[in-house]
């Protein structure tokens, strides 16, 4: 049983009906991060989808920039209680992304610098459902949010939105990445509460 | 050198002391990744949300991770090869030979 | 808790009556969780100021740490009498157990903490052994324990203090201001010869910075301990 103390905790969080269970809404944007920022020169970077067989297809920063580019708006609500709505990101859709890529795969693994992994169902990440963004509130995205360029699926746990990402591999089995191997659920669903593994 | 806002494995002592009946932040970790041996105080974590990740001083892989759940809590080695930990030493008694 | 003190105009300390408390080490930490009304909580660890004394409370100093929601509660809002969930005391590897080795404390800011656990004990034991805090702070004002140390270093025998004050000096201060560096603990620490315990706690960046040169000076680094604080509380 916890020790409740008044005064603590209202000034810039609050728990709102809107949210998904057990989320309080949060005006800053905390960084939490599984190691040390990695710092990508733009003329090094690139992002890469590899098919289930070894098939490769990649793009350069100048060549993600010259595809058809979106603005969207998303809620996004993280494992650790907060949430945020209606942030701005500019980005590519996956959508465009796969509209070449063969595949039968179901699963897929994202991978980013620095080595952090996370798994997302590739029909999460299509029809519009997730983004590599490169622009935060009108801003280029800043190194300790994930930029160059980040994964943003909002319709899961923000630990599935990759940053720092440089790549995608098809897999035919759903397989845990960084966070899901330490305990945290496979899928992630903010409204049934998906935490951890057992949720 | 890493920059950033990074604790040290002082920072697991709390949540370690949950599970293991000893501290362990004395307990000696050597890196699967590079070998080298480091207290578990002198790694390098980051955390504490969503869980606290330790990282070897020398190479930076990831030697532990800790996930604190409600009723529940994963303790991941696989980034150690071994962990030595001193335990009070027992006093041995004497009996028939 | 039972009552606080202002240590500086950002730092208080809390005195706290905890029931059934086993007892530490200097150098142990506990950790402090806050529930808000609505089930909001957070956590954050804190070294244990004072030494222990059989029945005797136990002793937080809290650095009020700019936006940080849990130690501006804990300096600003928390009263005398209102209870505080506390986890601890745990930590075994950055502790003094008070054996004869000279030992040399190395503080970046509210990193005196712990090592004024240690400085404490060893009063109340009336130790020898030969300690010297070398005590960074940006300035004058933001000096934790500052009259408690100048009577120590006139009372406790062996114990010596030099203060590296980064941003402001006192008036009449020899030196500019200037962050630690080789001199200071080439002159002010003990020869890595007299094999000393070594305690370095503060900032990532302090503690980075002040283990290197220990051991460029010739310090065993299996003889340094160290405790690195994030940015945040």
């Amino acid at each position: 049983m916890s020790i409740i103390s008044p005064g603590f905790g209202g000034r810039r969080r609050s728990s709102r009906p809107d949210l998904p269970p057990g989320q309080y809404l949060t005006h800053d944007f905390p960084v939490l991060s599984a190691g040390p920022t990695p710092r990508i020169p733009l003329d090094r970077w690139s992002f890469t989808i590899t098919d289930e067989i070894g098939g490769r297809t990649s793009w350069s920063w100048d060549e993600l920039n010259a595809l058809p580019q979106e603005e969207f708006t998303a809620d996004i609500h993280c494992v650790t209680k907060w949430s945020k709505l209606g942030t701005t990101w500019r980005g590519v859709s996956l959508d465009t992304l796969f509209e070449n890529v063969e595949s039968t795969a179901d699963f897929t693994m994202v991978h980013s610098y620095g080595g952090y992994t996370t798994n997302v169902p590739l029909e999460d990440l299509l029809d519009g459902r997730a983004w590599i963004a490169h622009t935060f509130d009108g801003e280029p995205l800043h190194p300790e949010h994930g930029g160059p360029a980040r994964l943003v699926v909002p319709a899961l746990y923000f630990w599935k939105s990759a940053k720092w990402v440089d790549g995608i591999q098809m897999l035919q089995q759903d397989e845990p990445g960084f966070w899901e191997e330490a305990g945290y659920h496979m899928y992630g669903d903010p409204w049934r509460e998906q935490r951890y593994q057992g949720d | 050198m890493t920059t950033g806002f990074e604790l040290d494995g002082n920072a697991m002592a709390g949540d370690l002391r949950e599970i293991f009946a000893v501290d362990l932040t004395g307990a000696v970790a050597t890196c699967a990744g590079c070998g080298r041996p480091s207290a578990v105080a002198a790694l390098r974590v980051w955390g504490p949300a969503p869980g606290l990740v330790a990282r070897c001083p020398g190479c930076e892989d990831v030697v532990l991770r800790l996930v604190r759940a409600p009723g529940r809590a994963w303790l991941d080695v696989r980034g150690a090869v071994s962990l030595r930990i001193a335990l009070p030493e027992e006093s041995v008694a004497e009996g028939p030979a | 808790m039972a009552e606080a003190r202002w240590e500086t105009p950002s730092a208080r300390t809390l005195v706290l009556d905890v029931p059934h408390w086993p007892g530490h080490l200097p150098g142990q930490h506990v950790d402090v969780r806050l529930t808000a009304p609505d089930g909001y909580s957070a956590q954050r660890s804190y070294s244990i100021a004072s030494a222990w004394r059989d029945g005797g409370t136990v002793e937080l100093t809290i650095q009020r740490v700019a936006d940080g929601e849990v130690s501006s509660y804990l300096t600003d809002v928390l009263e005398p009498g209102r209870q505080l969930e506390l986890r601890g005391p745990v930590g075994g590897w950055f502790v003094w157990r008070g054996t004869p080795s000279p030992v040399l404390l190395v503080a970046g800011g509210s990193g005196v903490v712990p090592l004024m656990a240690m400085i404490r004990a060893r009063g109340d034991a009336r130790g020898r052994q030969p300690f010297r805090l070398i005590y960074s702070v940006r300035t004058p004002q933001d000096t934790l324990y500052a009259g408690e140390l100048a009577r120590r270093v006139r009372d406790d025998p062996g114990l010596d203090v030099r203060f590296v004050y980064t941003r402001k000096t006192p008036d009449g201060w020899p030196e500019p201001p200037a962050r630690m560096g080789v001199p200071v603990l080439n002159s002010h620490g003990w020869p890595p010869d007299f094999a000393p315990d070594v305690f370095v706690c503060g900032p990532t960046s302090f503690v980075e910075a002040a283990a290197d040169i220990l051991v460029a000076l010739g310090h065993d680094a299996a003889k340094i301990r160290t405790e690195r604080f994030g940015g945040t509380a």
